[in-house]
């Protein structure tokens, strides 16, 4: 009998946030997996109680890489629970859009190059260099310090590139850094700063449109597309060269959800039919489009430390009271599930759904890609599909955010600013970066009586739910093999093509009394 | 950057608590000095910082990445602690775990063993600093900041507090530079404190970036004195009856702008909502709501002797 063998890696880095994952290995294959999220911080409760229009930037505070994805939710949940939700000025509509596109751009660069790149590329190539590209003499300099943290140790065994292409990429590894930077200012142009945007309000935006403002955007927007184009999905190729069995391993649930987000009208206030750059669905493998429907969102809650009373129940009921000594818990995170099944979101997600829904370039970038390396479909569902969809994504999007630019309407209206209404309700349903992000809020007497999200993460990582059915990373990582345990990169690789953002998974908490007044500061 | 011949390594460990990693993004987002010049080059000739542990960047996971941790502090080279986001001390700090090589802890705990062998300590961002949105009302996970955790546990460490929701990557860069160069101007290394080279206000920020009022340096507080007030987000005029918070917020914001000096708040005709006040944002709330002039913040001491922010007690009518 195969001996068997448990490992955790622990923390995992180069994600947002704190996770942990648990692996049970038999004979070399991952037969069982835990990912357990490491905080709970209560923002819901936190928001409770609060001016409706205060939502909009504290609950972008969730998350300081995806924080424009939040402000929008909280923005599209208001803009309902005001009554708004189809009077949003045409520049706060396509303003929104470039900020929120813009942050894509940074978070989907970041990931790649800083945060997965390292499973991939050996910057130690840099070593001996001697040619002119100054990056790489950085590195050569570092590395001949001696003192190679926070580049070395890592797991070591399976670098696969050739050391020109090492040398390439890690070179790119430090122009993504200026990349993503640049994309910081975009959003900045209109949203004031980044990380923590000031731009999105309820009602629309407070920047105003000039054209001195528009061509400052699309100068940084031309740079970055020269980016995209000319290094990063290059390099993605380089990468699926080396690594081609990567099209093969990490597969999960099979079952994709996008919401759909990014707005091309304000008129149907029905966010799930709406006209959206994004289109929503869902998908099985069959990639026959499916509708959502919010209803059928349901959060499980046996294998988090939280009390059980509501699990199964959909979001808007859910009462969730910490129970950090549960026995059966493992992790801070709720399982959600639609119509009782796990389903993965983000890039891959968002992809396949416009390809079953016959998006002509997301076809076209799609079967290209599929037949530059000779694989069929199911090649996608993997961890460099996920991978390369995050980087076509983010080609098409910088193209289409061109357009939107040139849409704007300078010295006319940016916002529809109201005072909050005595009461109200609205869901804010779009797609963040990493998948499928719900707001719920509801209003009354003017303050925010109820507050609840649902946020990408909090699918992908989710724990087993009350049928013991694992979430779309556990299920991803079991049946994967590893080689060697003392260096699990196979396990890193598949968790983080996920592109987890720990920091998302936010709870609430059942309304206790409050204190406020005096706080020692030093 | 010319090369040093001589170049000192001086050993960093970034640990983040309960956070959104905005303040590691905001850092990355540095234009002068950048991130590359931050840990990849040298900060100043013959400076550099050495990363040791990150565990947003780091390339190693696990017991790999948890083995460098310990090594910088067991290495007996000292260290500079940079602290991003609250500690939750609720249900025995359970709210927030943290790995351990062969145990696992609380974030808690793990800050203040930390923090106790740290040579210097930075506590980057609102909530590392006064415990930030993580610590806001009704404070869930019962967040306090590096500094009040070290004091209730009887420990005795100078903190650097940079706040900021996230703060601007130079308050950041420029305090990190300064514990860098700090212990050298005298020919002879003057403190074994580097910290009392920076002249901190009361709530223990650098006044070199924290020192003067945003409404004094606001570009619309000629707007404000001749009482020209917007009266919708995005209008000309001063934000004051839209609630902004320039009069008790201290921050150098208007004259540095964010994100390489493309805007900021007010300019983006946004309130200032005091980011980088402690008590943010309890105090700030609701945002968009003028606050009196009588009625701004204060700071008192309480009868032990130590400082304490008296807010105005209120967040909407709870």
């Amino acid at each position: 009998m195969a001996q068997t063998r448990t490992i955790a890696v622990d923390p995992i880095t180069r994600i947002e946030g704190h996770l942990k994952v648990e692996v049970v290995l038999e004979g070399g294959e991952v037969k069982d997996a835990r990912c357990s999220g490491q905080l709970f911080r209560g923002f819901e409760l936190i928001l409770a109680g609060r001016d409706p229009r205060d939502a909009v930037l504290l609950s972008q505070r969730v998350c300081g890489v995806c924080p424009i994805a939040h402000a929008v939710a909280s923005a599209l949940s208001l803009d309902a629970a005001f009554g708004i939700a189809g009077a949003i000025p045409h520049n706060g509509r396509v303003m929104r859009n470039l900020i929120f596109g813009a942050n894509y751009l940074q978070s989907h660069i970041l990931h790649f190059y800083h945060l997965a790149a390292l499973d991939y590329v050996d910057v130690t190539a840099a070593a001996d260099y001697d040619g002119p590209d100054d990056r790489l003499g950085s590195l050569r300099d570092f590395i001949a310090r001696g003192q190679l943290a926070p580049f070395l140790p890592r797991y070591e065994g399976d670098y696969r590139l050739s050391k020109e292409a090492n040398r390439e990429a890690a070179s790119h590894y430090l122009r993504a850094l200026e990349a993503r930077r640049l994309a910081h200012e975009m959003c900045a142009v209109f949203g004031g700063k980044m990380p923590h945007q000031v731009g999105i309000v309820v009602g629309g935006c407070t920047e105003t449109v000039t054209a001195d403002k528009v061509a400052a955007f699309l100068s940084l927007l031309a740079e970055l597309r020269r980016f995209i184009e000319n290094v990063w999905l290059p390099d993605i190729l380089l990468v699926a060269e080396a690594y081609g069995d990567y099209f093969g391993i990490g597969a999960g649930v099979k079952r994709w959800l996008s919401y759909g987000g990014l707005e091309l009208e304000t008129e149907e206030t029905d966010l799930l039919k709406r006209r959206r750059y994004f289109p929503a669905g869902r998908v099985e493998e069959d990639l026959r489009c499916q509708p959502v429907e919010a209803d059928k969102i349901a959060e499980h809650l046996r294998y988090s430390w939280y009390e059980e009373a509501t699990s199964g129940r959909p979001p808007a009921e859910a009462e969730t009271t910490p129970a950090p000594d549960k026995a059966s818990g493992y992790s801070w995170i709720k399982a959600p599930r639609y119509d009782g099944r796990p389903y993965e979101v983000g890039p891959l997600a968002r992809t396949l759904v416009a390809y079953a829904r016959g998006d002509a370039a997301v076809k076209a970038d799609v079967d290209g890609l599929l037949g530059r390396v000779g694989l069929g479909g199911e090649a996608l569902f993997s961890v460099l599909g996920r991978h390369a969809a995050r980087a076509m994504e983010a080609r098409r999007l910088a193209e289409a955010m061109e357009g939107w630019a040139m849409e704007l309407r300078p010295g006319e209206a940016c916002c529809e600013w109201r005072r909050p209404p005595e009461s109200g309700s609205g869901v804010g349903l779009t797609e963040a970066p990493r998948g499928a992000l719900g707001h719920w809020s509801e209003v009354q007497g003017g303050k925010l009586a109820h507050y609840q999200l649902v946020v990408p993460t909090t699918w992908n990582a989710s724990p087993k739910d009350d049928r013991g059915q694992p979430g779309p990373i556990e299920q991803a990582l079991i049946g994967a093999q590893v080689r060697d345990p003392e260096n699990p990169f196979e396990v890193v690789r598949i968790v983080r093509s996920f592109d987890p953002c720990l920091a998302c998974s936010v709870h609430l908490l059942t309304p206790r009394g409050r204190e406020l007044g005096r706080c020692r500061v030093l | 950057m010319r090369q040093a011949e001589k170049v000192v390594e001086h050993p960093a460990v970034w640990f983040q608590a309960s956070a959104c990693s905005g303040c590691v993004v905001a850092v990355l987002n540095g234009a002068a000095p950048t991130i590359r010049d931050l840990i990849v080059d040298q900060l100043a000739p013959g400076r550099h910082v050495s990363l040791r542990f990150q565990q947003t960047i780091m390339a190693g996971a696990g017991e790999v990445a948890l083995e460098l941790l310990a090594a910088a502090e067991e290495g007996g080279e000292g260290y500079l602690l940079v602290v991003d986001g609250a500690l939750p001390t609720a249900a025995g700090g359970r709210f927030g775990l943290a790995a351990k090589q062969g145990a696992h802890t609380t974030m808690h705990a793990r800050g203040l063993e930390l923090a106790a062998k740290a040579s210097a300590i930075i506590a980057l961002g609102t909530c590392a600093s006064y415990g930030g949105i993580h610590a806001a009302a009704p404070n869930p996970s019962g967040c306090v900041s590096i500094s009040e955790a070290l004091r209730e546990a009887g420990i005795e460490k100078p903190v650097i507090n940079v706040p900021g929701c996230p703060p601007h990557p130079d308050w950041f860069t420029g305090t990190v530079a300064a514990v860098l160069l700090g212990g050298t101007g005298g020919g002879q290394e003057a403190s074994s404190c580097p910290t009392d080279r920076l002249e901190l206000d009361v709530v223990g920020r650098p006044r070199r970036f924290f020192g003067r009022l945003l409404h004094d340096l606001c570009p619309r507080r000629g707007d404000f004195e001749a009482h020209k007030f917007a009266a919708r987000v995005g209008d000309p005029g001063c934000l004051y009856e839209l609630g902004c918070k320039g009069p008790w917020t201290h921050a150098d914001c208007p004259e540095r702008e964010f994100n390489h000096g493309v805007n900021w708040c007010v300019k983006a005709g946004s309130p200032c909502h005091g980011c980088v006040e402690p008590f943010f944002p309890d105090v700030s709330c609701p945002i968009y709501e003028k606050i009196g002039l009588a009625e701004l913040p204060r700071l008192v001491r309480d009868e032990a002797g130590g400082l304490v922010a008296v807010a105005r007690p209120r967040v909407g009518d709870r």
